[in-house]
């Protein structure tokens, strides 16, 4: 009885985080599309089939009934891609511990998150919603579709995404725990030892397990190793089952942690912001390491004092699978044009440029065979601008997704809100400055420790 | 002949040589040949433009190269003049995380005659970073408080504050204001308004006491027997109500927009100029109405309320353009001033027109600022401040080829591109 009750309730718990997700179909008549993998095709259709793409070419015919877009002049590019933000979660940062390896932003989805359709509106269909960068390891973050319009959580996650986490490097877990609450880490060398302590903690425990389970044979009371969350997850690194996204600015840095990956023979490793990342491309291409980085921001604080603004391309002529990511709720809106910024700054080619914001963050976050480039059998999901994406001038006017239409500029009403929440009840009137003082990545770390060490918090 | 040998020599090592942290500025006589010559104000023309003395003495199709001219072949080029950020804190915040590098805030709500030019680095690593993208001129503007100081336009060549200093200063007013700063600003509706209407008091007692320094040091003028203790506070706004500096008001929610054209208007202030004004569309018509010209931005922001679409922030300087208020865009930043043509751009994009967009920033701060005789537009007598082109220099595929500020060629030089010749194929490379 106990069993076939225990059995009822997996069923349960697996019909529920499995959410039905909204597919459509659709037809996307004579544009100009830009596969951004196989090359450009002029005056193409694109048929779209329950959330897949399913045929490419001239003259194609859908079944009667299927929503047509009439494309004419129009330029249609995969879904855009964001590598790194913060929008529909609730909250970033669990700044208690130097490593929160055991807590998991996929536990504070918010499909009410507004940032999610303003980002549709900029033609971006993905998001890697990520923990902050208040701990040198922070919590596993959530690759999510922008399905706006739901109100179940679940079927905000992008479905088979693998694991991955967030690592931070530099100032920002120094300030909060060395600064900040006065335990190691106040430097980099400290930085370091935190990730190989966190290692070494994680072998002992999958090394305790595996004798309990040969003992276990032998001596069936033999005595359970007491289960531990956060040693769970680094082993599970370790195992290569979970992709580290890290926080990173300085070379120094990127090399220390390229080299503790090195030791503990971990491949899958994306560095995040990099905003040095051009001074090692060499080493971060012949290791397989990925970096995702800002357009131009720089100088906002001190260890991102010596960029440049030619950091995408000189890695991206280097070999280095780049990405532009945004890491905030208004530069999600356009990131197109953070990508053609690199065309000002390295002369990178219209391919290079939009890989930046769709292939390429794709492989980052390991969803590249499903999205990021138009291929027959990928996921819908799909931008439509009036005019080439790498132009100051092109507006986004459909973005779909799963071949939904989610976004579509004709019929974007004023207020969007899905519903007013406790916490965002407010209509009033903010004035967001962009002043970068500390990066998005910080947030709620701030709400604590700010009048312990006197950080501004705009 | 002998002249021009020299001054190529110069030009040619001043472009080539590195004398501590960027290539050095140099004068001469330059002729852009065969260049497409977008004027802004008096439309395009093809041929020739010379600079000279620092300004622009000739542009046309039937233009005499001056003997000793260094010949700059500009074919497949476009020059356009040099954009005008109308609002930055450039050179006044080198990294604004550490507030000791922030120098564009002083202590006090009282504070109109601080001069930002005083604390502008002119070797700020960001100086050089933003001008080789067309950026010649900024406004440096102070921040913080009821009156924050006085703001300065600067050309970004040169070394000393009369080296920058572009015509133009105006003292700040944060006209008081209700907006909430953020999300995390919790203050609620009640202690907002209640801090609203103090700091619109502690305005009009400003303003009151400024008034009484002019009736004072009128008389004082007239009878020597009346002395003036030194008062730099009200000395400086005293100049605003004598008409003979400019008051930029800074606001940005509607109904503040609104009554910051009240007041201005109640009290007859000669000269207004407002900033900021996100929320401008809200109210375009009573902004026309006013005849105020607007210096507003960022525009590639967000919108001011969740209420509201996406794109506001974006379609904010057309809805003003269309109802006939004069403006001009400004990034509001530090850093990234290099971005002012991406805001026009969105702003084009979103319902300026393309026109509107660059004039926005280029000849209207000029007329804003009232040095248009200088700045702004390629015409003959203008400062030759002016960027070469591979084209449309709002687009980001456009690479800027020569650059002139006041007369002066500025080499293509700064920290970001430094770095790019260095790593782009670093040596030693992956072996050592």
């Amino acid at each position: 009885m106990f069993k076939i009750l225990n059995i009822f309730n997996l069923l349960f718990l697996v019909s529920f985080a499995q959410a039905q997700v909204t597919k459509g179909s659709l037809l996307i008549k004579n544009g100009t599309i830009l596969t951004v993998t196989k090359g450009n095709m002029e005056n193409a259709d694109l048929l779209v089939e329950n959330g897949k793409i399913t045929k490419m070419g001239k003259g194609l015919v859908a079944p009667a009934g299927t929503q047509t877009i009439d494309a004419t002049g129009k330029f249609i590019m995969p879904g855009i891609i964001d590598a790194h933000s913060h929008i529909g979660i609730d909250v970033l940062n669990e700044a208690s511990r130097p490593s929160t390896a055991d807590v998991w932003v996929g536990d504070a989805l918010d499909p009410l998150d507004l940032s999610v359709y303003r980002a549709l509106a900029g033609g971006v269909t993905a998001s890697h919603a990520m923990h902050g960068s208040a701990n040198a390891v922070g919590g596993e973050c959530e690759t999510i579709k922008h399905r706006y319009g739901t109100l179940n959580p679940e079927e905000m996650r992008m479905e088979g995404a693998p694991r991955t986490i967030k690592f931070a490097l530099g100032e920002n877990p120094m300030r909060v725990h060395g600064e900040g609450n006065r335990i190691v880490p106040a430097t980099r060398m400290g930085v370091e030892q935190v990730f190989r302590k966190g290692f070494e903690d994680a072998k002992a425990y999958m090394a305790a397990w595996d004798l309990y389970e040969k003992e276990k044979v032998k001596n069936p009371a033999a005595l359970k190793p007491v289960y531990n969350k956060r040693h769970e997850t680094m082993a599970e690194i370790l195992k290569g089952n979970i992709i580290i996204h890290c926080h990173s600015y300085r070379s120094d840095e990127i090399l220390m942690l390229l080299n503790v990956c090195k030791d503990y023979q971990i491949k899958r490793l994306v560095f995040q912001h990099t905003n040095e990342g051009f001074k090692v491309a060499p080493e971060l291409a012949a290791y397989g390491a990925m970096a995702s980085v800002f357009a131009d921001w720089w100088a906002y604080k001190f260890e991102v004092y010596y960029s440049t603004a030619y950091n995408a391309a000189i890695l991206t002529k280097n070999g280095v699978v780049t990405s532009i990511n945004s890491d905030s709720e208004e530069y999600i809106r356009h990131l197109y044009h953070e990508a053609a910024k690199t065309q000002r700054y390295g002369s990178l080619s219209d391919e290079e440029a939009l890989a930046l914001i769709t292939i390429n963050p794709a492989k980052q976050l390991g969803i590249d065979q499903r999205v990021g480039s138009l291929e027959v059998g990928k996921d819908a999901d799909i931008a439509i601008f009036d005019g080439h994406p790498l132009s100051i001038y092109a507006v986004p006017q459909f973005t779909i997704v799963d071949g939904v239409v989610r976004f579509n500029r004709s019929k974007d009403a004023a207020d969007q809100r899905l519903q007013a929440s406790a916490t965002r009840a407010e209509t009033g009137f903010f004035l967001h400055k962009e002043q970068h003082n500390h990066d998005r990545c910080l947030e709620g770390a701030f709400e604590n420790t700010a009048t312990f060490f006197g950080l501004e918090r705009e | 002949m002998k002249i021009n040998v020299v001054f190529t020599l110069i030009f040619t090592l001043a472009l080539t040589h590195s004398f501590g942290q960027v290539k050095k500025s140099t004068k001469g006589t330059f002729a852009l040949t065969n260049a497409t010559i977008e004027t802004v104000t008096k439309g395009t023309v093809s041929g020739t433009l010379i600079i000279s003395e620092g300004k622009i003495t000739a542009l046309g199709s039937n233009v005499t190269i001056p003997s000793g001219a260094n010949v700059i072949d500009c074919k497949g080029m476009f020059i356009y003049p040099g954009m005008i950020d109308g609002g930055t804190q450039l050179g006044i915040v080198e990294v604004s995380s550490i507030s000791l590098t922030d120098d564009s805030d002083e202590l006090g709500e009282l504070t109109p005659h601080m001069e930002a030019i005083t604390a502008f680095n002119t070797s700020a690593t960001a100086v050089s970073v933003t001008r080789v993208d067309g950026i010649t001129t900024t406004l440096v503007v102070p921040q913080g408080g009821l009156f924050p100081g006085t703001a300065s336009l600067v050309n970004l060549v040169g070394y000393t504050p009369d080296q920058i200093y572009a015509g133009f200063k105006g003292v700040v007013l944060n006209f008081p204001g209700a907006g909430r700063r953020g999300f995390w600003d919790r203050r609620t509706d009640e202690e907002l308004k209640k801090e609203e209407e103090k700091a619109l008091k502690q305005l009009n007692d400003v303003w009151t006491e400024a008034l009484y320094y002019v009736q004072v040091t009128d008389a004082a003028a007239k009878d020597p027997s009346i002395k003036v203790a030194s008062n730099p506070e009200m000395a400086r706004i005293a100049e605003v109500i004598r008409g003979k500096m400019t008051l930029l008001i800074e606001t940005n929610k509607s109904s503040d927009i609104e009554a910051a054209i009240k007041w201005a208007q109640d009290k007859k202030v000669a000269k207004v100029v407002l900033t900021g004004v996100a929320e401008g569309w809200r109210v375009a018509d009573k902004i026309a109405k006013s005849g105020f010209p607007v210096i507003t931005g960022p525009i590639i922001a967000l919108p001011t309320r969740e209420s509201d679409n996406y794109d506001k922030a974006y379609a904010n300087p057309g809805i003003m353009s269309k109802a006939g208020v004069k403006v001009a865009i400004r990034t509001n930043d530090q850093e990234n001033v290099r971005n002012l043509p991406f805001h026009a751009g969105f702003a084009a994009a979103y319902g300026m027109s393309k026109v509107d967009a660059l004039k926005s920033v280029t000849i209207v701060p000029a007329e804003i600022f009232g040095v248009a005789d200088k700045l702004g537009s390629l015409e003959v007598g203008k400062l030759a401040s002016i960027m070469v082109t591979t084209g449309d220099p709002l687009e980001p595929k456009t690479q800027i080829k020569y650059l002139f500020i006041d007369g002066w060629i500025v080499p293509l030089d700064s920290r970001h591109i430094q770095l790019y010749e260095e790593f782009l194929n670093r040596s030693p490379g992956l072996k050592k």
